[in-house]
C-alpha cells in the first residue's frame, strides 16, 4: 500500500468506527512501517482531543426567562381552560354559583340526552356507546352526552360531546388513550362542552355584574 | 429525562405554554453553546439561541414525536445560525466546494498564511487559539465537526440534524477533520 489518499481515507473510517477487521489490519500494518502516516494519523487524533479540550460555556442568565418573555401569547382562550384545569375547586363553586343563579340546572339537565348519529349494528350500554368488534361504521359518528368504545372500525370522523372515548379494556378514570382504542380512520374530536357552556355563561355573569355596579 | 421533555412537549402541543419553560431550561446551555461554537460570538450566539427556541415554539406542531426533540432543535438552531453566517460572511466562503482530488488544497493554503508563529500560540490562550480555529472552519465542516465531537452526536443524528445524505456527512468529516490538523497540528 502507498501513502497515498488510501491510507489517509483508512484513518478517517477508524475515527468513524467504519473499518472492516482486514482495512483495520492493513492500516495498523501500513502504520508500523511508515513514519509519515503515523505522524499524520497522531495529528488527526491529537486535534481531536485538543478540541474536544475546549471548555463548556452556558447560556447567560435569564435566558430561559427571557424565551419565556418573547413567545407570541397564548390564545386567550386556551388559558382561562387551562386555569379552570388548574383551580377544580374555585372552578367548580363557579359552576355552581353560575347554574344556580342564571336557573341553567334545568337547561342543562334537559339537553343531557345521550344521543348517538347512527344506529345499525351499534350497540347501546347504559350510557355507552359501542362499535362491537367486527362492525365497520360508513360515514361519520357523532356521540352526544354518552361514552364511546370502539371495538370495530369507524371509516368517518368521529365526534364525543360530553362524553369520553373508553379504552378496549375499558376504564373510565384515568388518561383515555386514542392509540388503544379500535381504529378511527377518519378525524377524532372530542367537545368537552361542559367548558364552552360554562365559559359562556360565566362571561355574561360578570358582565352584568359589572354593569349592576355601574 | 428524555421522558419528562418528551411529555412537557405533548403539553406545550396541547396548548400549555408554561410547559415549555422546562424545556428550554434543559436544552438552553446545549443550543447556547452550539450557537457559540458556530458564531463564535457571545452576543449573536445569545440572539440566535433565543430565536431557536421561539421558532421551536411556534412550529411545535411540525415535530414529529416518533423522533428526537433534540435532533429537531438542533436543526433549528443551524440553520438559524447558517442563515446569520450567510448574512455577513461573502457567499464565495460559505459555498465554495473545495477544490482539488481530496478537497484538502484550499485548507492547506489557509492553514499557511494563517498559521501563527508557535511561541505566539503559546503565548496566547489555547483555548480561545482552538475556539477561533473552530470559527475558522467553513461552517458545513464546522456545525459536523462540532455535532460529533462536542455535542457527541453519532454521524447518523448528524445526518437527521442537517438533513443530507449519511455519505455527505462522512465526506464531510473526514475534510472537517483535515482542515482541522492541518490548523492545529503545530500547537
Ligand atoms: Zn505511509
Amino acid at each position: 500500500m502507498k501513502c497515498d489518499k488510501d491510507v489517509v481515507n483508512l484513518m478517517h473510517g477508524y475515527l468513524d468506527d467504519d473499518l472492516t477487521k482486514e482495512d483495520e489490519t492493513k492500516l495498523r500494518n501500513h502504520l508500523e512501517d511508515c513514519e509519515a502516516c503515523q505522524k499524520h494519523f497522531h495529528e488527526l487524533k491529537r486535534s481531536i482531543t485538543l478540541l474536544k479540550s475546549v471548555e463548556q460555556v452556558k447560556a447567560p442568565e435569564n435566558f430561559t426567562k427571557q424565551v419565556m418573555q418573547n413567545l407570541p401569547t397564548e390564545k386567550k382562550h386556551k388559558k382561562y381552560v387551562r386555569w379552570f384545569k388548574m383551580h377544580p375547586v374555585v372552578t367548580a363553586a363557579a359552576i355552581f354559583f353560575v347554574l344556580m343563579f342564571s336557573g341553567l340546572f334545568t337547561a342543562w339537565e334537559q339537553d343531557s340526552q345521550l344521543t348517538v348519529s347512527k344506529q345499525e349494528d351499534i350497540i347501546i350500554k347504559g350510557d355507552t356507546v359501542i362499535v362491537p368488534e367486527g362492525v365497520t361504521v360508513e360515514g361519520d359518528l357523532v356521540v352526544k352526552n354518552g361514552n364511546l368504545k370502539i371495538e370495530g372500525t369507524v371509516e368517518g370522523d368521529v365526534t364525543l360531546i360530553n362524553g369520553k372515548l373508553l379504552k378496549k379494556e375499558e376504564s373510565m378514570n384515568g388518561d383515555v388513550l386514542l392509540a388503544s382504542a379500535g381504529d378511527i380512520n377518519g378525524e377524532f374530536k372530542q367537545v368537552n362542552q361542559i367548558f364552552d357552556w360554562i365559559l359562556y355563561h360565566l362571561n355574561n355573569f360578570f358582565k352584568s355584574i359589572f354593569s349592576l355596579g355601574e | 429525562m428524555d421522558l419528562m421533555i418528551r411529555e412537557k412537549i405533548k403539553q406545550v402541543k396541547k396548548g400549555d405554554q408554561a410547559a415549555y419553560e422546562d424545556v428550554v431550561m434543559y436544552y438552553q446551555d446545549k443550543i447556547f453553546q452550539h450557537c457559540y461554537r458556530m458564531l463564535g460570538n457571545a452576543h449573536e450566539a445569545e440572539d440566535i439561541a433565543q430565536e431557536a427556541f421561539i421558532r421551536a415554539y411556534v412550529n411545535i406542531h411540525s415535530y414529529d414525536e416518533k423522533r428526537k426533540f433534540s435532533t429537531w432543535l438542533y436543526r433549528i438552531a443551524t440553520n438559524l445560525t447558517i442563515d446569520r453566517i450567510r448574512k455577513r460572511k461573502p457567499d464565495y466562503y460559505l459555498d465554495a466546494e473545495v477544490k482539488g482530488t481530496d478537497g484538502l488544497d484550499m485548507y492547506s493554503q489557509l492553514a499557511t498564511n494563517e498559521r501563527l508563529p508557535e511561541e505566539e500560540v503559546q503565548g496566547m490562550e489555547l483555548q480561545s487559539y482552538i475556539q477561533d480555529e473552530i470559527s475558522n472552519l467553513p461552517p458545513k465542516y464546522r456545525s459536523i465537526i462540532m455535532l460529533r465531537y462536542l455535542e457527541e452526536f453519532s454521524l447518523q443524528e448528524i445526518s437527521d440534524i442537517l438533513d443530507i445524505p449519511l455519505g455527505t456527512v462522512k465526506t464531510r468529516i473526514h475534510r472537517g477533520r483535515e482542515a482541522l490538523r492541518k490548523k492545529l497540528r503545530h500547537v
